[in-house]
């Protein structure tokens, strides 16, 4: 299938901005710092993908950072503290995360609140549950635990590529379909353009909206795990920090709008894999690391704005050409 | 004559298409011109160009003897071209006075003069004959009322020529006539209108002169006692229309839908009791605001009704949500198929299968042959004029968009359709079609409930009429019944027998 015009534009834009970063040091395109690179791109994508889809659904979830905060505390206590097996506390997380989307969908749907604030008092909430669970002081796993099995799972490399990064690629073309084939990809679309007439055409709206945010809460419970063995601890504090903030700006670089409706799989992981491109730029240009923020800002500001001028130009296209083929009436 | 307006050769071309052809034409001090045509014959473009927001490719614009090759939009405003827009363009959120003078407040110490926007506003409110004061919220205002503020907002600026784009498609019978009486006070008054409008009965009674646009050119003009329904027709599609009313093949059946003591939210403690039979179209008349909507929403399950029952084919159903009235085949074609009938940014296709998705799904996956095919299928039944299966239905004209909505229903199995408004912005060639789809419908044993504020539609298409008021039936009409006075007597409450002894 051809690439569609907005990934293709993210790919050529990640291309040239590789292309420059090689130039001005060679080191980037080497292994170590590739592998690097698809480390952190698998780490992001997978929750930066959830995001996308409540963003879709003209919705959006804040709530993802602090989520990695508690399901991590409570992960870590399980197994290291009440030698629960990994299997269970795996699922435990996973659970919560569900739990958690599952509960900010219904208030966004049957109490009819914004998903803003909504989520916005989730990222408050959890944040505050894992400080107060742990007196704000920072979980590791410490000795003689049976998690190894998970760790290499999570944290470990297969032919010498990041698990991480072959989850991420899992989890893209399963959601890919799920988004783009299936009945339920095609409401969300639905229900984020024009969530009446979904609604008229017979769709539980609710219902769909509901499953974005579940959507979200379990790949933010997938990522928990990721992420607590990428760092092997978690301070309740920082753990996640702002991590719903690269998502929402992976996702809307990728081609989702906030208006919803608008966005696909391809487009959220190219947009991840550009901000971590461009965080890694930084670093390996030597520009002072107190500036990564505002080079990301700028990009992701310029890509949207390209993005804009190009639909505009192609509004009129299609204008044109629908008035063209209007056949004249006789 | 003296002409106050002149258009010479005014030519507009995209690139691709000319949508303006050498047009010429005059407006005189104190004339309603009517500008009919069917949409997308290049009244928009023509009206966008006399506001100042397209330019002319060729060709000028004459205001007072003075020349103009292109207007911008404040040269528009300064020559005195007031516009009153077919989607109304107040603020919700202000009062009157600060509508009428916006962009304009008068100042006092660099801030809003209230009490001076109040002094401008007043008489233009009082000249129009309102029944509200410049301080009033526009958000508690009936459309027709502001409608009202947006025509005192052209007066205010000394409109010489408004333009009205379809002004009265939201609005009530009566509604609809103080308007035409305005116009013809404003006329008295010596300002001109050029009236754009579906409506032809509307262009007929306000109209001095009317000028047919068709494909981008004038087709035709007609003045005084030679402007007819059939004469404007006949313009307007280049041929004669047949008559509305297609009979039905046969008697209506057994079946159908039936409304047992249905109470809607909107009008406790007025029940409806209504039958609609499996085979006709019942015409749902009444003045806006009478429950009709209310009623059509009830069936269709968007709101719960209180108490009552809706059999269908003899037997109880239970309707909680539109998903469940779908499943019973009790479809809904929705008055404002913008924002509940269609998902305009998408293609033709997904908007045809959306209601049925399942049927072309396995194991949950689209496929997207089947789709293709069903919507291929539907684009050739109904005759719809897009480019292709994957167009984006905002891209279509209105009758086309209508259409899309109607292939969504009949690519399932209805048993009951609700027509609210259906030719509502469809232009005349596509509404004929659509009155053909009806019929077919019925025929095929379809109970079909058309909602209307079309006096034409309701008189020319249903075989019986319903007649709501308050909430309520006030009354069934049979076709030898069928008159505009019986409907309208009906409408506002007066019993049956009176109305039948007309």
């Amino acid at each position: 299938m051809m690439l569609p015009k907005k990934e293709l534009g993210l790919l050529v834009l990640l291309v040239v901005i590789s292309a420059i970063t090689e130039a001005l040091n060679p080191l980037f395109l080497s292994g170590v710092n590739l592998l690097d690179m698809a480390n952190l791109i698998g780490l992001f994508g997978i929750f930066s993908i959830g995001e996308g889809l409540t963003i879709i659904t003209g919705g959006i979830d804040l709530s993802v950072g602090s989520m990695f905060s508690l399901l991590g505390v409570i992960f870590i206590d399980l197994v290291a503290n009440w030698g629960v097996g990994w299997p269970l506390a795996l699922v435990a997380v996973l659970a919560g995360g569900l739990l958690l989307g599952a509960i900010q969908g219904i208030l966004i749907t049957r109490a009819r609140m914004q998903p803003f604030i909504v989520t916005l008092c989730g990222l408050l909430i959890y944040r505050g549950a894992a400080r107060y669970y742990t007196d704000d002081s920072t979980m590791g796993f410490g000795y003689g635990n049976d998690a190894d099995t998970l760790s290499w799972l999570a944290a470990g490399r297969s032919f010498g590529i990041p698990h991480s990064f072959i989850f991420l690629i899992v989890v893209s073309l399963i959601l890919g379909v799920v988004l783009h084939r299936s009945v339920f990809g095609r409401y969300l679309f639905a229900v984020g353009k024009n969530e009446e007439a979904a609604r008229y055409s017979g769709i539980s709206t609710k219902l769909v909206i509901t499953g974005a945010y579940v959507l979200s809460g379990l790949l933010a419970g997938i990522s928990t795990i990721f992420l607590v063995f990428y760092t092997n601890s978690v301070s309740p504090s920082t753990f996640g920090n702002f991590y719903e903030l690269y998502a929402i700006a992976a996702a809307v670089l990728g081609g989702c709008s906030l208006r919803g409706g608008e966005g696909s799989i391809l487009g959220i992981v190219l947009g991840t894999a550009l901000l971590q491109v461009l965080q890694n730029l930084v670093n390996i240009l030597g520009i002072p690391s107190s500036l990564n923020f505002a080079v990301m800002g700028t990009v992701i500001l310029l890509g949207v704005f390209a993005d804009q001028q190009l639909q505009k130009r192609r509004a009129v296209a299609i204008s044109v050409a629908a008035q063209r083929a209007r056949p004249a009436v006789t | 004559m003296d002409p106050l307006l002149e258009l010479v050769g005014i030519t507009k071309v995209y690139p691709g298409v000319t949508a303006l052809d050498d047009i010429s034409l005059c407006v005189g001090r104190g004339e309603v011109l009517g500008l009919i045509g069917e949409n997308g014959a290049g009244k928009s473009t023509l009206m966008k160009i006399l506001g100042g927001v397209e330019t002319p490719t060729a060709g000028t614009i004459r205001i007072d003897g003075k020349d103009h090759a292109t207007l911008n939009v404040n040269e528009s405003m300064r020559a005195g071209i007031g516009f009153v827009h077919q989607e109304l363009n107040l603020f919700d959120n202000l009062d009157v006075a600060s509508n009428v003078c916006i962009g304009r407040e008068p100042r006092r110490f660099g801030l809003v003069d209230r009490k001076q926007a109040r002094a401008r506003v007043a008489p233009l409110l009082e000249r129009l004959g309102a029944d509200f004061g410049p301080d009033t919220a526009v958000e508690g205002l009936s459309i027709a009322q502001q409608q009202l503020v947006e025509i005192a907002k052209a007066l205010s600026i000394d409109a010489r020529v408004i333009i009205m784009d379809e002004p009265t498609s939201s609005l009530t019978l009566r509604e609809t006539e103080r308007l035409l009486r305005v116009i013809a006070e404003l006329r008295e008054g010596g300002v001109s209108i050029i009236y754009i409008s579906h409506r032809l009965g509307e262009v007929k009674s306000c109209a001095n002169r009317v000028v047919c646009l068709r494909d981008g050119r004038i087709v035709g003009e007609l003045a005084g006692e030679a402007i007819s329904h059939a004469t404007m027709i006949r313009l307007m599609i280049g041929r004669d229309l047949k008559a509305l009313y297609i009979p039905p093949e046969a008697e209506p059946r057994q079946g159908g839908c039936e409304l047992r003591g249905v109470i809607t939210p909107g009008f406790p403690n007025r029940p409806v009791n209504l039958v609609i039979r499996a085979g006709e179209i019942l015409g749902l008349a009444g003045l806006v605001g009478s429950g009709r909507t209310s009623l059509a929403r009830a069936i269709f399950g968007i709101d719960r009704i209180s108490t009552g029952q809706i059999l269908l084919d003899g037997t109880p159903v239970d309707i909680t949500s539109p998903r469940q009235a779908i499943r019973h085949g009790m479809y809904l074609v929705p008055e404002d198929r913008k924002r509940s009938g269609l998902i305009m940014e998408m293609p033709v296709v997904e908007n045809i299968t959306l209601a049925s998705l399942g049927v072309y799904a396995r194991m949950l996956l689209v496929n997207r042959n089947s789709e293709l095919a069903a919507s291929q299928t539907q684009r050739t039944r109904l005759t719809i004029r897009a480019p292709g299966d994957q167009t984006q239905v905002v891209t279509l004209s209105g009758g086309n968009q209508q259409k899309v909505v109607l292939a969504k229903w009949l690519s399932m199995q209805p048993k009951v359709v609700i027509f609210d408004e259906p030719t509502r912005g469809v232009d005349v060639g596509a509404k004929n079609e659509i009155y053909i789809l009806m019929r077919e419908l019925a025929d095929r044993g379809v109970a079909i409930l058309m909602i209307s504020s079309d006096m034409e539609e309701v008189i020319g298409v249903s075989d019986r009429i319903a007649v709501m008021h308050e909430g309520t039936i006030s009354g069934i009409l049979e076709r030898p019944q069928f008159s505009e006075y019986n409907v309208l007597h009906l409408a506002i409450g007066q019993e049956l027998e009176m109305a039948e002894a007309q």
